[in-house]
């Protein structure tokens, strides 16, 4: 018998699914692949990550012999040009034909391109494949403004990526009163707004383009309000068109504003050809995201292997990916009382607007929007979708639970059923994925991923898919160790012990002893840290210079461009007019840029690395140390002026900052860790974001622990009430020294108490009531730390085999790094921007 | 040892190099990256600049190995570059150009015509 032979035209995300999903049913049929485009289906979802680093080769869906392993004859850079269904043939552009029992369009979209005069013109781009990205990074180098045309979800994606391409002045023209109009509400979308505004963002609501200007090149856009903006170049992000045009001339119904028809089976009007993915019409809608086109791909896989499967709809819950702003909708987001009750939290400080709509029984969620914190989407999403009746005050859901008593995410993870759909991409369940785990064929997320596809998708349902491994892991018993690299088979909590229990005092004799093969970026910098953390030694002696991180090996932080920035320590924030001068004459001297840092102390940046031994010779000489601004150690403790001078001060905060600081300046920890203290509870010195904090009471001191600012703040719990000073340092000692020994590499205090089973109960248990029976030996081993401390820097300037290290050229030691370049602003100096590419 | 046609660059004595790291060699208006894989008793030269955003700074790299292939990781976004082919191991990257070294008497010889 004659072979069933399949033509699929289009080679995108959702053609390729087919062929997989396909051949993983049956090799029975014979399958040949167009593609119109010059390379392999790739991840156009995540096509954006092109501009940070990801290669064609990395976004690829599969290896280049995948096609021929699995039997696929593949054309590319081959489109289709006309199909005659009486004969059964499609036509390439050079009229080769080729045969079909069965035809599949998965011919996508592209993207829609309104009518406006102009917009032929050099520098009008569209976001859509590799291509168009290589065409926007080369003109963006000859751009300084840029705009792009559309605030829905592609819009803004598009114009996140042309920020960081370097073009800080990027505007986003949208013609409907609100951004990304089809998810969310006008109240998100003013949160949304200030948001990207904060990312350098401009925003244009309501604006009508009406005519592209400039010569051949655009030089700006005009509006039906009779505005201008100017602009080096422009992206159209206005929605999508579906592939339709070659469906429609051989005869197979379309829709009205485009899309090819078709059924629950996939079938158009002929019933041996098929649409799946964008260029397809259901139910009079287009889907235009990947999770639907998948499922598409599977229904007509499988029904061309005798399934029976059907497409009725698809949840369309999206969750934006741009770095930094989370949104996100889901369910049911538009629909208003009286159908449902909205609850609605809104903090402008914080930049967060949640909204979600429950019955009006009160029982189920159906839907809502997410801006600015969108940690609760997965859970959300799977109340929605599994129609899990929600708890007495479903505003929990998203204020989140507030107080000591932290629930850890994976805890609403347990509550879910086995059938709860996981990653809608691949449509993975809860069940598959324990089960993966629980029959012993996976092990991590890694595993999960290549044996049940969950989170090859979007890659949205990541975090859940890691709290799942974790969970079933847990729950067999099984202990889930981070190894550190391919030369340590340890976690860094139990590489800490083995040094100490060996003794070993350098990176050589701990890969010697405990290591294989040459090390690495990653084991070098943590070992480092665990040697100064647990002997606290001059960190570049014993040859471990160059295991050391490149700011501890200079001891300065790098900055762009190659120099160096010098922070000495003022403990506290107090300093004395004179050392106030002695920086400022250095400075002056060695022509740095200085500027007041938010840690209380004074920055002073572009230091050639030649010149840092004598400017630290001179600090030295005033009385200045190391501030360890380039380590993983303790950065500041600031202090709020307090009882000395406040009309509100309780007590001397400053001195209890400086006598902290003291403490334990040039500690080594898993991170950098920060402290402050407040003389009241105004709280001035902001002690609630730090590592550790302490306010000021009537009777004594607060301590509250494991605070963060920084990228994803979070306050500081407090620990112990009313203490003495000598009690408040006792529990910081073991408080630290616990948080020394357990962390995971490059986690801070914050993080490592929201991994920590028993959260801050157990940490208190730990601290105060010495459950571990560790507090005597964890006091003196900090003790000994204190009792150790150098500054290294003058070690350095002192030690004449170190200070030859800094110099640029090893053959020319006298002569600075000629290829470092300033330029002048507002009267004093700073880096030239990265020599483009 | 045969003298190719190479230029040999007498960048430094053995003792200047830094053991299990790198330096900076001047050579010319060029920079060379020279470093002393000592684990493994190796040499290698390749050019300083970090294609990734043209940063002076490969000899200021953590060196290491990735499964057997010696690398230098650039101290600004951790790019790796393989130290025998310069070839990058992390993304797109360019490849870095790499130079011959030899040891003569103590003394580090850099070939400045890139291998
Ligand atoms: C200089 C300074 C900004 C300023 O001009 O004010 C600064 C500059 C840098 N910060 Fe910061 N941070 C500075 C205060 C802060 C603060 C405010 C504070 O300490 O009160 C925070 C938020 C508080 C916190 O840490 O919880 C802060 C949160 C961060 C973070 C995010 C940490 C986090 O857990 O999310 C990073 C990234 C990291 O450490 O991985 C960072 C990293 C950096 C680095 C090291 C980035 C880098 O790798 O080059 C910058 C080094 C500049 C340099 O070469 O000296 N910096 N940074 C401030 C120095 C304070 C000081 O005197 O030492
Ligand atoms: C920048 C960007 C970000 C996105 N982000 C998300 C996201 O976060 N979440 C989400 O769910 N979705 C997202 N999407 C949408 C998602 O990429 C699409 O839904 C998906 O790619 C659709 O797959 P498809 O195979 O139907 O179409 P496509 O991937 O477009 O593939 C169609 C292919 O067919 C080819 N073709 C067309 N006509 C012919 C012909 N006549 N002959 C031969 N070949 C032809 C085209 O050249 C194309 O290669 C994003 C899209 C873009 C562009
Ligand atoms: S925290 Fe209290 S003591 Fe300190 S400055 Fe503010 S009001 Fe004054
Ligand atoms: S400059 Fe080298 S990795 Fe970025």
């Amino acid at each position: 018998m004659r072979e069933i032979q399949i033509i699929v035209i289009g080679n995108g995300m959702v053609g390729y699914k087919f062929c997989e999903k396909l051949r993983s049913k049956s090799d029975k049929f014979n399958l040949i692949v167009f593609g119109e485009e010059p390379r392999r289906a790739y991840d156009r979802v995540h096509l954006s990550e092109y501009f940070n680093g990801k290669t064609a080769d990395d976004l690829s869906l599969s290896t280049t012999d995948w096609y021929k392993e699995h039997n696929i004859t593949l054309y590319l850079n081959r489109p289709i040009t006309s199909i005659s269904r009486e004969e059964k043939l499609v036509f390439d552009a050079e009229g080769h034909s080729y045969r079909f029992d069965y035809l599949v369009f998965a011919t996508g979209s592209a993207a829609f391109v309104p009518n406006i005069p102009g917009i032929e013109k050099e520098g009008v781009f569209v976001y859509r494949t590799i291509e168009d990205l290589d065409l926007i990074s080369e003109y963006a180098k000859r751009a300084t403004t840029a705009s792009v045309i559309g605030g829905g979800l592609l819009g803004l994606e598009a114009a996140k990526a042309i920020i960081d391409l370097g073009i800080e002045q990027t505007s986003i023209i949208e013609f409907a009163p609100r951004l990304m109009p089809r998810q969310i509400d006008a109240a998100g979308s003013d949160m949304l707004k200030a948001k990207l505004a904060e990312l350098g963002l401009q925003i244009y609501l309501n604006k009508n383009t009406t005519a592209i200007e400039g010569n051949t090149g655009i030089t700006g856009l005009k509006f039906s309000d009779d505005s201008n903006l100017s602009t080096d170049m422009l992206v159209i992000s206005a929605g999508i068109k579906p592939r339709d045009e070659l469906a429609k001339a051989c005869g197979i119904e379309v829709g009205p504003r485009g899309g090819i028809i078709v059924n629950e089976k996939m079938q158009t009007n002929d019933p041996a050809v098929f649409a799946i993915g964008e260029c397809a019409l259901y139910d009079g809608m287009i889907y235009g995201l990947i999770a639907p086109g998948y499922e598409m791909a599977e229904i007509l896989a499988s029904n061309l292997c005798e399934g029976n499967k059907e497409f009725h709809g698809f949840d369309m819950s999206t969750k934006l990916k741009l770095i930094g702003i989370d949104v996100a909708s889901f369910g049911d987001h538009f629909i208003d009382e009286p159908d449902c009750r909205t609850i609605i939290f809104e903090n402008k400080h914080k930049g967060t607007y949640k909204r979600i709509n429950i019955s009006n029984d009160g029982k189920y969620l159906l839907g809502g929007i997410l801006v600015g914190d969108a940690t609760a989407y997965n859970l959300l999403l799977q109340t929605a979708n599994n129609k899990i009746v929600l708890p007495a005050d479903p505003e929990e859901l998203i204020l989140g639970s507030r107080g000591a008593d932290q629930e850890s995410s994976s805890a609403g993870i347990t509550g879910l059923p086995d059938t709860a759909l996981i990653c809608s991409c691949e449509g993975v369940s809860k069940g598959d994925i324990c089960n993966s785990i629980g029959d012993g064929t996976c092990e991590n997320i890694d595993d999960v991923k290549t044996c049940t596809k969950a989170g090859t998708g979007c890659g949205g349902c990541i975090p859940m898919i890691k709290d799942l491994v974790n969970y079933t892991l847990k729950a067999q018993g099984k202990y889930i160790k981070n190894v550190i690299c391919e030369h340590f088979n340890y976690s860094r909590q139990e590489l800490y012990d083995l040094i100490h229990i060996h003794n070993l005092k350098s990176y050589d004799e701990v890969l010697d002893t405990l290591g294989k093969d040459d090390g690495c970026e990653v084991c070098k910098p943590l070992v480092s840290s665990l040697l100064a953390s647990l002997w606290n030694e001059m960190i570049l002696k014993k040859g471990n210079d160059a295991a050391q991180d490149s700011n501890d090996r200079f001891l300065a932080n790098i900055q762009k461009g190659g120099s160096y920035s010098v922070v000495p320590r003022v403990p506290g924030g107090e300093i004395t007019p004179e050392k106030l001068i002695v920086i400022g004459e250095v400075a002056k001297k060695y022509n740095l840029y200085t500027k007041i840092t938010g840690g209380q102390r004074i920055d002073m940046f572009g230091a050639h690395l030649n010149d840092l031994p004598i400017i630290w010779e001179e600090l030295i000489a005033a009385g200045f140390e190391s501030g360890h601004a380039y380590g993983k150690g303790l950065r500041t403790v600031k202090s709020c002026v307090g009882s000395t001078w406040c009309r509100f001060g309780l007590h001397d905060s400053v001195s209890f900052a400086i006598k902290i600081e003291e403490r334990y300046r040039g500690i080594r920890a898993p991170h950098k860790f920060k402290s402050a203290v407040s003389g009241c509870i105004r709280e001035c010195a902001e002690a609630q974001s730090k590592d550790f904090g302490i306010i000021a009471t009537e009777k004594g001191w607060n301590l509250y622990v494991c605070g963060n600012g920084g990228s994803k703040p979070q306050h500081a719990l407090l620990l112990a009430m009313d203490l003495d000073s000598a009690t408040c340092i006792k529990y910081i000692d073991r408080f630290l020294m616990f948080y020394i020994r357990t962390a995971d590499p490059l986690t801070r205090t914050a993080t490592w108490l929201n991994k920590m089973e028993g959260g801050i109960d157990y940490l208190r248990n730990v601290i105060i009531n010495d459950s571990l029976g560790m507090a005597g030996q964890w006091e003196m081993e900090l003790e000994s730390l204190v009792k150790s401390y150098k500054c290294e820097w003058k070690e350095a300037v002192e030690n004449p085999a170190i200070r030859k290290r800094f110099s640029h050229f090893v053959n020319a030691p006298e002569e600075k790094d000629p290829t470092i370049e300033f330029v002048d602003m507002r009267g004093q100096k700073r880096t030239a921007e990265w020599k483009s590419v | 040892m045969l003298e190719t046609s190479n230029n040999w660059l007498a960048a430094c004595r053995v003792e200047d190099a830094v053991k299990n790291g790198g330096v900076c060699v001047k050579s010319g208006e060029d920079q060379i990256a020279l470093f002393y894989f000592t684990r493994r008793n190796e040499w290698y030269a390749t050019q300083n600049e970090c294609p990734h955003r043209k940063q002076m700074a490969l000899s200021r790299g953590i060196i290491g190995t990735t499964t057997d292939e010696p690398k230098v990781a650039c101290p600004f976004h951790k790019k790796n570059f393989s130290l025998k082919t310069g070839e990058c191991l992390t993304g797109d990257e360019c490849a870095i150009k790499t130079y011959p070294v030899k040891i003569e008497n103590g003394t580090v010889y850099i070939g400045t015509q890139p291998k």
